[in-house]
């Protein structure tokens, strides 16, 4: 593992994107910097420009408004970035698959790009720390 | 000559240069961010993560935004890290070689070269196209002129007491034999009121507006990704040694000769700094217009005060 992947893995900023989401998931996300769980211990911080980012934390099941402003986000992120399914409706759309006001899941919107899922509604902050962990594996796998 | 040029060139990319100020600088930078998380009964961040930071950032992508201006933008950084490299430079040359290691006048030099990190701010912020970095590289601007003018009154000070020297080497020597200014009822008013200016000069809160992440997004630096932004972090962190480390020189007696003055030295130095992150972490950001008004009041009323004082002679 390069110097260089073993930083990235050590210092990922997330950058938090709610894509209509209920703001349940976006509490839980807050939960992980608080100082029960701590994130920044593995030197994880929420940044406020997607510019910053490492990897995108998804939530909300993407309508017709959001879904073109996640494909921008993730375009104007520099690379290597990761991105995580927060939540059951970024997962696969939950209870509102179907629905009028949806366009796509994420995966689909973003093929290839997805490299976790967090189900749960919301997911526990353990959970999200745990597709954390898991997705910045996949990086030192490849 | 090709000597002395080989000794300065050492001096200002080792040490005390660049080298030495970075990782003396990120390692302040983690205990910022410690004392920060300990305060907030978190654990905080481990040891290297500063490094870490650095190294993760300089290997992403660097993205230029279409319209910006190209050169101004990747320039900008650069200009940052060049003067806050020679402001450690000159400071630490003085505070280790005495009178020999400065000149005369350099104390009016760094008080240009301490400007140019906020410059650099201004300068990317303005070539980003971004409205939202505008309104950082405005705001760090009113910042700049509200803390220059206490800053600068403040540094008369101890070139008043010590009688028109104008050079650390000098202003250290001078300290040396009479005790050092902050003994003095001027020198103690003056470390006061330079406080709150060291708070803006480093951009941390109360007066971070610049950079307010949950305000404007990472205000000036929010098109900035990969190198550059490694650039503008390291340069940040290098303010945090050189900055405070200038006010002991000048102000605080500096480092002394021997060993346990200069440890006495770096003791003055870590309490500088612990108390900036304390006010940091104590305080929330106040507005722009509020900031430029206590700079421009009370802080200005205490430095002049400080300067009447010191031309009295107390």
């Amino acid at each position: 593992m390069g110097l260089k992947l073993k930083a990235l893995t050590k210092s990922p900023w997330v950058f938090h994107v709610s894509a209509g989401s209920c703001n349940n998931c976006d509490i839980e996300i807050l939960d992980c910097l608080c100082p029960r769980f701590d994130i920044e211990r593995f030197g994880a911080l929420l940044v406020g420009s997607v510019r910053h980012a490492d990897a995108l934390l998804v939530t909300g099941a993407m309508n017709r408004k959001s879904a073109m402003r996640v494909k921008k986000l993730y375009d104007q992120a520099p690379k290597p970035c990761l991105v995580l399914a927060i939540g059951t409706c970024a997962c696969d759309q939950g209870i509102f698959r179907g629905s009028y006001a949806l366009t796509t899941p994420l995966d689909e919107l973003l093929p290839g790009a997805v490299t976790a899922y967090v189900p749960g509604c919301p997911p526990k902050p353990e959970a999200i720390i745990s597709g954390l962990v898991k997705a910045l594996q996949t990086l030192q796998d490849k | 000559m090709t000597a002395n040029f080989f000794i300065a060139l050492l001096r200002f990319l080792i040490f005390p240069g660049l080298l030495f100020t970075a990782v003396v600088g990120l390692v302040m930078s983690w205990l910022d961010r410690k004392v920060t998380a300990r305060v907030q009964w978190r654990v905080g961040p481990p040891f290297l993560q500063p490094f870490y930071d650095i190294v993760k950032l300089l290997g992403k992508e660097v993205i230029v935004p279409a319209g910006g201006s190209r050169m101004a933008f990747l320039g900008a950084p650069l200009v940052g890290l060049a003067g806050a490299t020679l402001a450690a430079t000159l400071i630490g040359t003085a505070a280790i070689y005495g009178g020999g290691g400065g000149f005369r006048g350099d104390i009016i030099i760094l008080l240009y070269l301490l400007v140019l990190p906020s410059l650099a701010v201004i300068l990317g912020g303005a070539a980003s196209k971004n409205p939202l970095a505008s309104v950082g590289a405005s705001r760090e601007m009113k910042l700049l002129m509200g803390y220059e003018l206490p800053f600068i009154l403040v540094m008369l000070v101890p070139i008043i007491q010590s009688g028109g020297m104008l050079s650390l080497g000098n202003l250290l020597s001078f300290q040396a034999q009479h005790g050092s200014f902050a003994a003095s009822l001027s020198g103690v008013v003056a470390l006061v009121a330079v406080l709150p200016c060291l708070q803006a000069k480093l951009a941390l809160v109360p007066f971070d507006q610049a950079e307010a992440e949950t305000e404007i997004m990472g205000g000036a630096l929010i098109e900035y990704s990969g190198a550059p932004l490694a650039v503008f972090k390291l340069t940040k962190a290098m303010m945090l040694f050189t900055a405070p480390m200038f006010l002991v020189v000048v102000l605080w007696g500096g480092f002394g000769q021997t060993l346990g003055s200069a440890l006495l030295g770096i003791g003055k130095y870590v309490a500088l700094l612990v108390l900036v992150i304390l006010l940091r972490n104590t305080n929330p950001r106040v507005k722009i217009k509020h900031a430029v008004r206590f700079f421009w009041g009370p802080v200005t009323a205490l430095a002049l005060i400080a300067v009447l004082l010191a031309l009295v002679g107390v």
